[in-house]
């Protein structure tokens, strides 16, 4: 789960990590008043959870409280299109105005899980205000990393040889020690899975400050962080996932093709999808219905389809396991007699009582084009997408 | 031989009173999977399948002679239940649970080091050897003994590449199913030395997906040490970046994570990558017939 620039840095702040002074404001005029309270010089940020901001025109420097709010005026109600959003952009509702810092040097800090070690892993960078895949494509060397052992925590030698990576050099050092504590403590306690300040900024006077920070947390970990779990924004999710969600589809994605799937499995989903694009179509979503044996689930997953109005055809792929064939063919069955769905069905079905699954299909009456596996069920779906004009 | 599970396997279910844990204890032993034990703490002296049940992991093992525990715990209190099935000295852990919070698991792997107990999972099918011991909620029925190894990322994929190899007439060893979370207590690595030394094993089969270098490791292995070919197939190619699909583990955050590089990494290392994921069996059908 992520969570907004403004709230990262009051949790930030919370762990004594130093931010700028600021405040979010929901409305030009709340970002006037914030921007007199601080004086002189503010930036005024968009608040999206997408990265790439600046170049986007997402963040305005300005003179004086009337230019802040003419600056929150212009980002708020729009919504900003970034490298990493997509063409349809993400709704701007509240900016961050924040006082502007004298900044002599840009650096990066973050830690996150590595998959290889297993372990918490702390990167600093001198090279700090871009994107840290560039840093490490170009130039490793200046990427330090640590990891940490969850049994003795970060150790100081460890902050001081990060904090020498990153060319910090008097008090700097001890400041950069208990910063980089703070940051895992933070960690730690919150189940993040990332927490990055880029850039992490030494001021002209010397001082280190966090000047912006992203923090995203583990979702399987939320049941215990009930006040992590009510800073998420809805609003800048993609609709159709936050609708499938409701209906009690939790592994939804929406892609930008036209053909609507429903398969049982994370990895087998994903495969359908790569079938696909293979057979020369492109799917419109991911959709993993996961083990739950009801209709319902089922049902509701023709619901997001017809609500779709991308679909032209929907493959329906499920191996049967722990999931039942019946039960699925039973809730397809159930979805043409609650809606009209006005695409063709190519249904794949294979396992654990698949003939009474074929059974309950074929009596129904309904005109379901049938695959008879994997490959079968992804060409016809493409044929049968591009045989409908819409 | 096959690898991980087989007949002298004595089974322990690790939550075996709860409604999963019943439904797959049920099916194991229809399987001829020997289940020797339960534990569900709270139920102990009492019997649940007519298996019986205990309240802690040692006395089950200490009575019964378990060698191996299949775990159906929820997701706040399954890593404890893997540190008890490890304190206990249990040499096998197969942990189907998902959702297990990744700090959770971050402690499991440190308490884990130096110790004698090989986790498989969690959020995976678990480990099934055709003929000899399911102990997994996988489909017994769609699988054939006979001497290809298969390890993977995911659950239902592997069904379907497990059914087109057996309705090819090709047998499998073991099928592995190491997880779809971030930290997986056994790797693609620690799988493909299993097969590696196994002499029933001819072939293996790896499937795997997006996110992570799970792959570009086992790539590494291959080239190094593998002298049994290996078919591969990694899901997710059309995946967006960022998002994650489905699986804890199954998200695209560097370049690594892609299937593309995953896919160059295991062709470089010398594995035959099936084109499509509807062509592992064939694909595997001609590797062995080149063997």
């Amino acid at each position: 789960m992520k969570i907004h620039e403004y709230q990262a840095k009051a949790v930030l702040a919370q762990y004594g990590i130093p931010v700028p002074r600021g405040r979010v404001a929901f409305t030009p005029a709340e970002a006037r008043e914030i921007a007199s309270e601080i004086g002189g010089k503010v930036v005024v940020k968009a608040q999206v959870y997408a990265g790439g901001r600046g170049k986007a025109g997402g963040i305005e420097m300005v003179d004086s409280p009337q230019e802040a709010q003419k600056a929150a005026g212009q980002l708020i109600g729009t919504r900003l299109v970034t490298p990493q959003t997509g063409p349809e952009g993400v709704p701007v509702s509240k900016v961050l105005v924040e006082e502007a810092s004298d900044v002599s040097r840009e650096l990066y800090l973050s830690i996150l899980i590595d998959g290889l070690s297993r372990l918490p892993v702390m990167m600093a960078s001198q090279a700090g205000g871009m994107e840290i895949e560039e840093v490490a494509k170009s130039t490793p060397e200046k990427i330090f990393k640590n990891h940490i052992d969850p049994v003795i925590g970060l150790q100081p030698f460890q902050g001081r040889k990060l904090s020498y990576g990153m060319n910090l050099n008097g008090g700097q050092i001890s400041e950069g020690i208990r910063l980089m504590a703070n940051l895992y403590r933070l960690f730690m306690d919150n189940d993040c899975s990332l927490a990055e300040i880029n850039p992490l900024v030494v001021t002209a006077g010397g001082k280190l400050l966090a000047l912006d920070a992203k923090l995203n947390f583990d979702d399987n970990a939320l049941f215990r962080h009930k006040d992590i779990q009510e800073l998420q924004d809805k609003e800048q999710e993609e609709p159709l996932e936050i609708e499938a969600r409701d209906w009690g589809i939790n592994n939804y994605v929406k892609m930008d093709g036209d053909i609507g799937c429903m398969v049982n499995g994370a990895g087998l989903a994903m495969a359908v999808n790569d079938l696909i694009q293979y057979c020369g179509g492109r799917a419109a979503n991911f959709l993993d219905i996961g083990t739950l044996n009801n209709t319902e689930r089922v049902v509701n997953s023709f619901r997001m389809f017809v609500a779709d109005p991308r679909i032209r055809a929907v493959l329906v792929n499920i191996f049967g396991g722990m999931a039942r064939v019946d039960v699925i063919a039973r809730g397809i069955v159930e979805a043409y007699q609650q809606m009209d769905i006005p695409f063709p069905v190519v249904t794949r079905l294979a396992g654990t009582n698949v003939e009474e699954g074929q059974r309950i299909l074929a009596d129904s009456g309904i005109n379901f084009i049938r695959a008879e596996d994997f490959y079968d069920g992804a060409r016809k779906v493409v044929e049968a997408a591009k045989g409908v004009n819409k | 031989m096959s690898i991980l599970v087989d007949d002298s396997t004595r089974l322990l279910v690790q939550g075996i009173t709860g409604s999963e844990g019943s439904f797959h204890t049920q099916r194991c032993i229809a399987y001829g999977t020997k289940v020797v034990a339960g534990v569900t703490p709270g139920k102990g002296d009492s019997e649940h399948l007519d298996v019986p049940v205990f309240n802690t992991i040692e006395k089950a093992m200490t009575e019964t002679g378990a060698n191996a525990s299949l775990m159906f715990v929820p997701p706040p209190f399954a890593a404890d239940g893997i540190l008890e099935a490890t304190e206990a000295g249990m040499p096998l852990v197969v942990c189907i649970t998902e959702g297990i919070p990744v700090l959770d698991m971050v402690k499991v792997h440190r308490y884990l080091k130096g110790k004698s107990t090989r986790l498989i999972g969690p959020n995976c099918p678990g480990v099934i050897s055709p003929g000899k011991c399911k102990a997994g909620i996988m489909a017994g029925e769609i699988h054939l003994a006979g001497n290809v190894g298969v390890v993977s990322r995911s659950g239902t994929l592997t069904y379907d590449v497990v059914s087109q190899l057996t309705s090819l007439g090709i047998g499998q060893s073991t099928c592995v199913g190491i997880g779809g979370d971030a930290l997986p207590g056994s790797t693609f690595v620690d799988i493909l030395k299993l097969f590696e030394a196994d002499q029933e094993t001819r072939a293996v089969v790896l499937i795997g997906e997006i996110g992570g270098s799970m792959e570009q490791e086992a790539a590494e292995l291959i080239s190094r040490e593998m002298t049994k070919p290996v078919v591969a197939f990694v899901a997710g190619g059309t995946a967006p970046p960022g998002k994650r699909m489905g699986h804890a583990g199954a998200i695209i955050t560097g370049s690594a994570g892609k299937a593309s590089e995953k896919t160059k990494a295991l062709l470089q290392a010398g594995a035959t990558i099936a084109p499509t994921p509807a062509e592992v069996g064939l694909t595997t059908r001609k590797v062995l017939e080149r063997v």
